[in-house]
């Protein structure tokens, strides 16, 4: 119960500062503001085929959320408080207190962008409901995931910004592969005995990076 | 308070190739005081972080004891306080909100208001509870440092470079925190100043 | 090791000379004569080379990934050294598995690049050691930058089996053992191949894991020195 309470007081300070200075939420949403008016104003109306549509979507979505994702160590690491989260927390409650934090972001920014997909582009129907929502929930938590930590490998190097995205690129591409794909479908109308095996995959990537982070943390973690 | 003991066996550091320090050993109970002593660069800050659990050995280990129970680092975590040079608070958010919201990460010890208000008083910064931390000068956030680790109460107070960044009634402070310190709890101080080296103890010199 | 090493040079002479040399024909008489698998023909003979070296790039990585293990238990700056020298042989077979499976596709296929799942997936292995080195560089600590890449090399080493082996098998593709690959699943491990065949590519095998083996020995031997040159005693 303790640890519970650790974990969530970690995540509460967390949104508390992003209130507070707003950088990730500014940049996010300079990202997805201005990503979809350029596809709006080149696209237009014309009628695109559900793959290319997905793999926008997705697309917005991942460079927006490696923008601010990152902010979650590094800027800790920056001003130097890094040491007073250490005396205070152990490291399981700082990671998971992270990855709440993280999984919330971009579960708000897959939203966001999800709406303005809908009412920017026409031709973006969905007929699978209930497939799109779950793939977008469970490949937002999957990023989320396997962006914390990547982001606290990095934080304590050179060239943080780059180095990042070389990092997270090959981990995430298995993930972004098979949710284009999924939201391609549910576009067309798949139903849910189609996409099985995809979610088979989402939630396996997604059990597997949380487990794995969840035992490596205390080594990336404590010097 | 508890009796608490921390012993110190064999540990060397190195760090990029260079050895900082090699093989040191001692032990602290309650009631005692350390200083560690030495030129700059000899390895005080990074003795006085292994000791707070902050840092890891190349080799050796630091064993902690509570009521003469052994209890692994996570745990003793809570009962250290610790002072140093490299410690910075949040600077969106004021003083008050600095320790609130540590306490409640620190879980085991959340501390109530009136605590809060007792330490803030003490180091002097009960009228600044309100402002950022970005607008204190370096000795008030060396004092804010205090209030932080005297809040918990803690058995073991670690100071490394204890009257960094203070003026004379800040000093008079420290002395009266360190007094208080070495007739209950474990005090180590890690400086190059001899007279604060001479509050203590024990001494250990670093070379 | 010696003897590792001439063991190796002799094995991958063998398998150069009796992998191009002897003859393919449909109806094989006599043990120095290949049978000819319609469809592939003569670039079959890549499969001397392509999976060995494929093989041995996968164990590679997973002895740094055990390096890797052994490291974050011993904060032994030994062990890191292993570990990172086996990332980086395991690179240099990798990249000879593409480059060899590339030759193989512009025969085969007709062109050296095809997205095939499993040239994807070898490229983002490729991309997922890349990023390995990249962060290495990007650490200046020694104590840090084994810790990190510890921690990385074993994300980076439970990932290579599956890509190598797991993933082209359940994607349908082009490369032989695909999942819509009539001609069944993997030539190898059901040992289609005739006697003669399954001699020279286990002589690859043995020959190419030696290499790998010596290798390794170098490049540690010589990263200890380095070590030892830097280490300095206060």
């Amino acid at each position: 119960m303790n640890s519970l309470l650790c974990i969530w007081a970690v995540a509460v300070k967390d949104v508390r500062s992003e209130l507070r200075v707003r950088y990730a939420l500014n940049a996010l949403l300079m990202f997805v503001v201005t990503s979809i008016a350029v596809l709006v104003i080149a696209l237009g109306d014309s009628g695109l085929n559900p793959e290319i549509m997905s793999a926008l979507f997705w697309i917005v979505i991942l460079f927006s959320a490696m923008s601010g994702l990152s902010r979650i160590f590094v800027s800790e690491e920056e001003r130097g408080t890094t040491l007073v989260l250490q005396l205070v927390a152990s490291p399981s409650a700082v990671y998971f207190g992270k990855l709440i934090f993280n999984c919330g972001l971009t579960l708000v920014l897959s939203s966001a962008v999800s709406l303005l997909y809908v009412i920017a582009f026409p031709a973006f129907i969905i007929r699978s409901g209930a497939v799109f929502l779950c793939t977008v929930f469970l490949g937002s938590l999957g990023f989320a995931s396997a962006s914390t930590m990547i982001a606290a490998i990095i934080a304590k190097a050179q060239a943080k910004n780059t180095l990042y995205t070389v990092l997270a690129f090959p981990v995430i591409a298995p993930l972004l592969i098979t949710v284009i794909h999924t939201t391609a479908l549910s576009i067309q109308g798949g139903t849910w005995g189609e996409t099985v095996p995809q979610f088979q995959i989402m939630i396996g990537y997604l059990c597997v990076v949380v487990g794995f982070s969840s035992i490596m943390f205390d080594f990336v973690w404590k010097d | 308070m508890n009796q608490v003991s921390i012993t110190v066996s064999g540990i060397t550091k190195s760090f990029n190739h260079r050895n900082i320090f090699r093989n040191i050993s001692f032990l602290l109970s309650s009631s005692s005081s350390l200083a560690i002593t030495g030129k700059n660069g000899a390895g005080k800050s990074t003795l006085s972080k292994i000791m707070a659990g902050l840092m890891s050995t190349t080799q050796g280990s630091v064993a902690y004891t509570l009521n003469n129970k052994t209890i692994d680092i996570e745990a003793f975590k809570h009962y250290i306080g610790f002072v140093s040079p490299y410690l910075n608070f949040y600077d969106e958010f004021t003083a008050l909100e600095n320790l609130q919201i540590l306490s409640r990460i620190r879980a085991t010890a959340r501390e109530s208001e009136s605590r809060m208000k007792e330490v803030l008083s003490l180091a002097g910064l009960w009228e600044r509870r309100d402002d950022f931390i970005d607008t204190f000068s370096s000795g008030m956030k060396q004092r804010l440092k205090y209030a932080f680790a005297l809040l918990h109460n803690p058995e073991v107070l670690i100071l490394d470079e204890p009257t960094s960044n203070m003026d004379d009634e800040g000093i008079e402070f420290v002395e009266h925190i360190v007094k208080l310190q070495k007739r209950q709890g474990v005090l180590i101080i890690a400086t190059n100043k001899k007279n604060e080296a001479g509050l203590c103890d024990q001494e250990i010199h670093l070379e | 090791m010696n003897s590792i090493k001439w063991l190796s040079i002799i094995l991958i002479t063998f398998v150069i000379i009796a992998g191009i040399a002897v003859p393919m024909v449909p109806q094989p008489q006599s043990f120095f004569e290949f049978p000819d698998i319609p469809g592939l023909g003569n670039t079959a003979r890549i499969i001397f080379f392509h999976v060995p070296v494929a093989w041995v790039s996968v164990l590679g990585f997973l002895v740094s990934l055990y390096y890797g293990l052994k490291y974050l238990r011993t904060k032994e700056y030994d062990d890191d050294i292993k570990s990172v020298s086996a990332a980086g042989l395991g690179m240099l077979f990798c990249l000879l598995a593409t480059m060899t499976g590339s030759l193989w596709a512009k025969f085969t296929w007709g062109s050296f690049w095809n997205w095939d799942p499993r040239e994807t997936s070898i490229l983002i292995l490729l991309l997922i050691y890349g990023a390995y080195f990249a962060l290495r560089s990007a650490l200046g600590s020694n104590e840090v930058r084994a810790r990190l890449s510890a921690v990385y090399a074993i994300l980076a080493g439970l990932t290579a089996p599956f890509f190598i082996f797991i993933m082209p098998r359940i994607i349908g593709g082009l490369h032989p053992g695909a999942k819509e690959d009539a001609s069944g699943s993997t030539p190898i491990t059901q040992l289609h191949m005739p006697l003669n065949m399954l001699f020279v590519f286990f002589s690859g095998l043995i020959g190419f894991t030696l290499l790998f083996i010596w290798l390794l020995n170098v490049r540690i031997r010589t990263l200890r020195m380095e070590h030892r040159l830097l280490m300095k005693d206060y």
